[in-house]
């Protein structure tokens, strides 16, 4: 228990101080995050509205297909990423490997089953007489999108939430990918882990106490922005 | 159509926007990075563990004006990263697999650094009865008496190897040695972590000394054989060879090489430590291994 209440204590030291390694890597996690999620709405709302709305051969086969990548070890993406972006793999040109911009590829894989899974079941439950009403007042198919998006905006929000807690938690891919260097890649995740394994229980959980910290603050401004 | 919550004129709109475009323009600057030159070295885990490498780091970033990025896994793995061309430069401590990375093209040269020993730590209480022998006959009362946890790295790092070929001097198969019964333990992972889980089932395992004494949890673990001319442990830094693997530092890895072996970080590397733990670290040997 003591443990415990020094790690406390430890983490309101670090805040309180703005300890500069602390301050860096809190400002990476953010960034790496924030940017994943940013990308993999990008792709992945208007990808749901895709496939919601069309009707194809194979459509439910890939909504279950996208559902099981929910369950992806994040280790298993950061293999992937890292065959395909080490020197002797096939993207290895791009030179990106233990740059954030590795960690960012990785994570925004990981999140487009939860985003897309999550937004199509948000997009299923926008009743379809309200489309209807809209086509038959003679709106474009933009504005359609746009209509189907704000009906469904909670669980799109929700989905966006998700998406970012499972990137800024993860550790398999900015550890394979991202190898935890000292100044360049150092995650709060990774921190962890190297802490912990240099027995330093105390930072870690330091650190942990920082990221759920991080992860309240994001929430909260999310939260605000989706009841306006 | 307009959404109130996507007005322009809302603060938290513009806020948030704000922060994501921040975000996105830290991630590039992160990557345009690349103009200031970089240098890729892969070490150990028993030595990054120690801070030896985060000592050294500044020193060499000045000395140089170049970008240090050091990655740390097991001996395994960082060789691989140095046959992939993921780094430039490795630094680790198995003599077998290093000269067969050069044998091999990958390597140029083997420099050692710096050297100390493995020891074998266990339970005060000793319940195998192996105190103060030498590493292989320890070995053998383990297997005779199964009575001892022994708590294995188990993941192809350097320690792993010097371990298998005390079971080899021994006469053992290390096959045979992983069949043996549950009180052989396979841990898979790093030295801090593997000494945890000796801790806390009160097993023995092969350490090197650095991480031991660098470890800051208490460890109720004490030095249960300690000497053995088996137990020498050289750490040698090898650049990648840029013949056979897609590497364009040569010239900087050479420099790193040269820094490690330099009179004064010489000295330096045999101080790391000392006023902390009272002991040495690490021996320096410049380029010379000790004869074992």
């Amino acid at each position: 228990m003591t443990q415990l209440w020094d790690g406390f204590l430890k983490a309101l030291e670090l805040i309180y101080t703005f300890d500069p390694e602390v301050v860096q890597i809190a400002a990476r996690s953010l960034s790496i995050g924030l940017t994943s999620i940013v990308i993999g709405s990008a792709i992945c709302i208007p990808l749901a509205g895709l496939i919601h709305f069309n009707q194809f051969w194979g459509k439910r086969f890939l909504v279950s297909l996208i559902q099981t990548f929910y369950s992806i070890p994040t280790v298993v993406i950061g293999l992937f990423v890292f065959v395909m972006l080490s020197n002797a793999g096939p993207v290895g040109g791009l030179g990106i490997l233990y740059t954030p911009a590795a960690i960012v590829v990785g994570q925004v894989i990981l999140i487009t089953p939860i985003l897309l899974g999550l937004i199509i079941s948000a997009f299923r439950g926008v009743d379809k007489t309200i489309l209807d009403t809209a086509r038959s007042m003679g709106a474009s198919g933009w504005q359609m999108a746009l209509l189907v998006i704000k009906e469904a905006r909670f669980g799109v929000m929700a989905a966006v939430i998700m998406g970012f807690g499972r990137a800024i938690s993860e550790v398999g891919i900015s550890l394979m990918v991202g190898g935890n260097i000292r100044g360049v890649t150092r995650v709060i995740t990774t921190a962890i882990s190297l802490e912990a394994g240099r027995g330093d229980i105390e930072l870690a959980l330091a650190l942990g106490m920082i990221l759920i910290f991080l992860a309240l603050v994001v929430n909260i401004i999310m939260n605000r922005i989706q009841q306006k | 159509m307009s959404f109130k919550w996507m007005d322009r004129r809302n603060p938290i709109c513009t806020l948030l926007v704000g922060i994501i475009l921040i975000g996105i323009l830290v991630v590039f600057i992160g990557c345009s990075e690349q103009s200031q030159s970089k240098l890729r070295v892969a070490t150990t885990t028993s030595l990054y563990d120690t801070g030896l490498w985060e000592y050294l780091e500044p020193m060499f970033e000045e000395e140089f004006g170049v970008e240090l990025d050091v990655m740390y896994a097991g001996t395994g793995k960082a060789i691989d990263l140095g046959q992939r061309g993921d780094v430039d430069i490795i630094a680790v401590h198995s003599k077998s697999r290093e000269t067969a990375f050069i044998a091999e093209g990958y390597g140029v040269e083997r420099v050692p650094f710096a050297y100390n020993y493995f020891l074998i730590v266990g339970p005060e209480s000793d319940p195998a009865g192996v105190k103060g022998m030498n590493p292989e006959n320890a070995f053998i009362k383990l297997m005779e008496t199964g009575s001892g946890v022994f708590v294995s790295r188990g993941d192809d790092s350097g320690t792993h190897g010097k371990e298998k070929s005390i079971w080899v001097n021994a006469g053992f198969e290390y096959e045979d040695v992983q069949q043996v019964g549950s009180w052989y333990v396979e841990a898979g992972a790093g030295m801090g972590p593997t000494l945890v889980m000796a801790n806390e089932m009160q097993g023995y395992t092969l350490t090197d000394m650095s991480t031991y004494l660098a470890y800051k949890s208490d460890l109720g673990l004490v030095p249960i054989v300690d000497e053995g001319a088996i137990l020498l442990n050289v750490y040698s830094a090898i650049a990648v060879n840029p013949e056979n693997v897609d590497v364009k530092n040569l010239e900087m890895a050479n420099n790193l090489i040269e820094f490690l072996t330099a009179a004064e970080i010489q000295q330096l590397i045999g101080e790391y430590g000392v006023e902390v733990y009272g002991l040495q670290l690490f021996t320096p040997c410049a380029g010379n291994e000790p004869a074992s």
